[in-house]
């Protein structure tokens, strides 16, 4: 992890008519840093992200994603980024190479490097059997572990992660923290989202959004000492309900 | 009498993929059964077979002493069923979703109020607001308030609280342990594993097959093997090194801190604290725990 900032925001809004999503939200993401971005349901962590990967326009305030403006470069932050979640991954009728092709093919990558890609991953997850299997017959776990391979087919510089690990098996879950941990060491920048508390600990940083706004930021050791509490699951009680622990 | 959820050697297969493999269990009165385990892992089938939604390949099943195939329609008026993907009307608003399924089973709102009281005042105040205008927490309240407006003897929850906040999460097993208190027999299923304990009994569920059924107390007291927990500021760097260690049996990362389980038996701590000692390892706090579910999940699935 270096000093660089790779994501950074300051007073970034959104507003929907009336209501307010995002509200004024200002912090840095370091590069190589794995960074848990919490939050209670309807608090505002999906609209903040698609910000950030230049899917939604700001209201107001500033943000920059590896180093471009999300007000004006908001088309080339999306080469430099990859994005994965649990509800939208891989192309189920496709096959295993298919989808790697698909997926380097669209971020420009030329066809030698996604053979060379094609075969990596298929050795680096133990694909081998299934490469040529359209992806519905892949078990779900597995499945994840290659979207994930595939949404950093492109070596982005942030891979954004939409509650990744949903309904996953705990051993499972675990092989992909390993995965996030490895991509993480190889210099990209992981930007996670997960109702799994202990997931929270996975990471070197999280913040805790709370009705549009940053409530707390820091490393998970420095929340809980700072609210006097043993687990995250209690940090989270405190700060989305007011909850007295 | 049979209790109210009797299931006796179910079988289904679609195609080549055998969903259920032999599922017998039963669920008595009153009872919270949490059937826990991940995506794919059949528990879906199950409960449609359950709601005779699904006709099973072999085996049988009671519900309230109802036969799932000769008597279902009998099943389908004692039942309230909450299936995993939100399925109440998203263009009617809150009221009218409520009253339609109260109307269906020929009771109101007010007959049985009482019951979903608790959980629907919560949502009253947006009672002329579009069930698809809800936020997450909200329609799960919704749509419980729906499978409860007839007053059902039993009750099947299909992955309540998946994609749903910690704090929202707690609150929902807080209302179904009040539900105990009107009878209500519960069959509800979660891949979260740390929900094993809001649960009178569980079953651990993996591609098709029970692994285990018991109290979550005594299946974490019948583990069988001494689980350490390690504390380190370096936990991806130490558990990179156990995993290679010779007389690892199992680590893995759990929250703060690394779960691991050494192949030798009868293996004291200092034994451990000294083996490690040999190794080059970041500074660490090793201490004995109890386990947890989801560590006797792991452990069965290998």
């Amino acid at each position: 992890m270096s000093s660089e900032a790779v994501i950074s925001s300051e007073n970034l809004t959104k507003k929907f008519g009336s209501f307010t999503a995002v509200d004024h939200i200002t912090f840095e993401v370091k590069k190589g840093e794995i960074f848990g971005f919490l939050g209670a349901n309807g608090a505002g962590k999906t609209t903040a992200m698609k910000m950030f990967c230049g899917l939604l326009r700001p209201s107001s305030g500033k943000g920059f994603v590896a180093g471009l403006d999300i007000f004006k470069d908001s088309e080339k932050i999306k080469k430099r980024i990859g994005y994965m979640s649990q509800r939208f991954s891989l192309y189920e009728d496709l096959t295993v190479n298919e989808n790697i092709q698909f997926y380097a093919g669209i971020y420009g990558l030329d066809r030698k490097t996604i053979k060379r890609k094609q075969q990596e991953l298929s050795d680096k997850l133990q694909l081998k059997e299934y490469q040529n299997k359209l992806i519905s017959s892949l078990p779900l776990g597995w499945k994840q572990k290659l979207a994930f391979s595939v949404a950093i087919v492109h070596e982005p510089d942030i891979v954004f992660l939409d509650e990744p690990t949903g309904g996953v098996d705990p051993v499972t879950r675990r092989q992909f923290w390993d995965l996030i941990y490895e991509a993480a060491d190889a210099g990209v920048t992981v930007f996670v989202t997960t109702h799994y508390m202990d997931e929270a600990e996975y990471c070197n940083r999280i913040s805790m959004m709370v009705d549009g706004r940053i409530e707390a930021i820091g490393s998970t050791e420095h929340l809980k000492a700072k609210y006097k509490v043993n687990s995250m699951n209690d940090v989270f009680l405190i700060l989305a309900r007011n909850v007295e622990i | 009498m049979r209790p109210p959820i009797d299931i006796e050697r179910i079988s289904k297969s679609y195609e080549d993929i055998e969903a259920l493999k032999d599922i017998s269990f039963k669920v008595n009165q009153a009872e919270i059964f949490g059937l826990i385990g991940p995506d794919g892992a059949g528990k879906t089938s199950l409960f449609r077979i359950l709601t005779t939604l699904l006709l099973p390949d072999t085996g049988d099943a009671y519900v309230q002493g109802y036969h799932i195939v000769k008597d279902y329609k009998k099943i389908r008026n004692i039942i309230g069923y909450m299936p995993g993907r939100f399925s109440l009307y998203q263009d009617l608003s809150v009221e009218e979703n409520l009253s339609l399924f109260a109307s269906i089973f020929g009771t109101t709102i007010e007959e049985n109020y009482e019951l979903v009281k608790e959980i629907y005042s919560q949502i009253e105040p947006f009672k002329d607001r579009r069930a698809g205008q809800l936020s997450g927490g909200m329609k799960q309240k919704l749509a419980l308030s729906c499978a409860l407006i007839h007053k059902p003897e039993v009750l099947f929850l299909d992955e309540p609280t998946t994609g749903v906040d910690p704090v929202s999460r707690k609150e929902f097993w807080g209302m179904l342990k009040n539900l105990k208190a009107y009878g209500i027999t519960i069959l509800v299923s979660t891949p979260y594993m740390d929900e094993a304990n809001m649960c009178d009994k569980i079953g651990l569920i993996q591609n098709g097959e029970i692994l285990s059924i018991d109290t979550p107390g005594k299946m974490t007291k019948n583990f069988d093997r001494d689980i350490y927990a390690i504390k380190t500021a370096q936990k991806h760097k130490f558990l990179l090194s156990l995993k290679s260690y010779e007389n690892t049996h199992s680590v893995f990362s759990f929250g703060d801190s690394i779960h691991y389980i050494d192949k030798r038996n009868e293996i004291t701590e200092s034994e451990i604290r000294s083996s490690f000692s040999k190794m080059e390892l970041p500074e660490f706090k090793i201490e004995k725990i109890k386990p947890t579910v989801e560590d006797c999940f792991m452990e069965l699935m290998k």
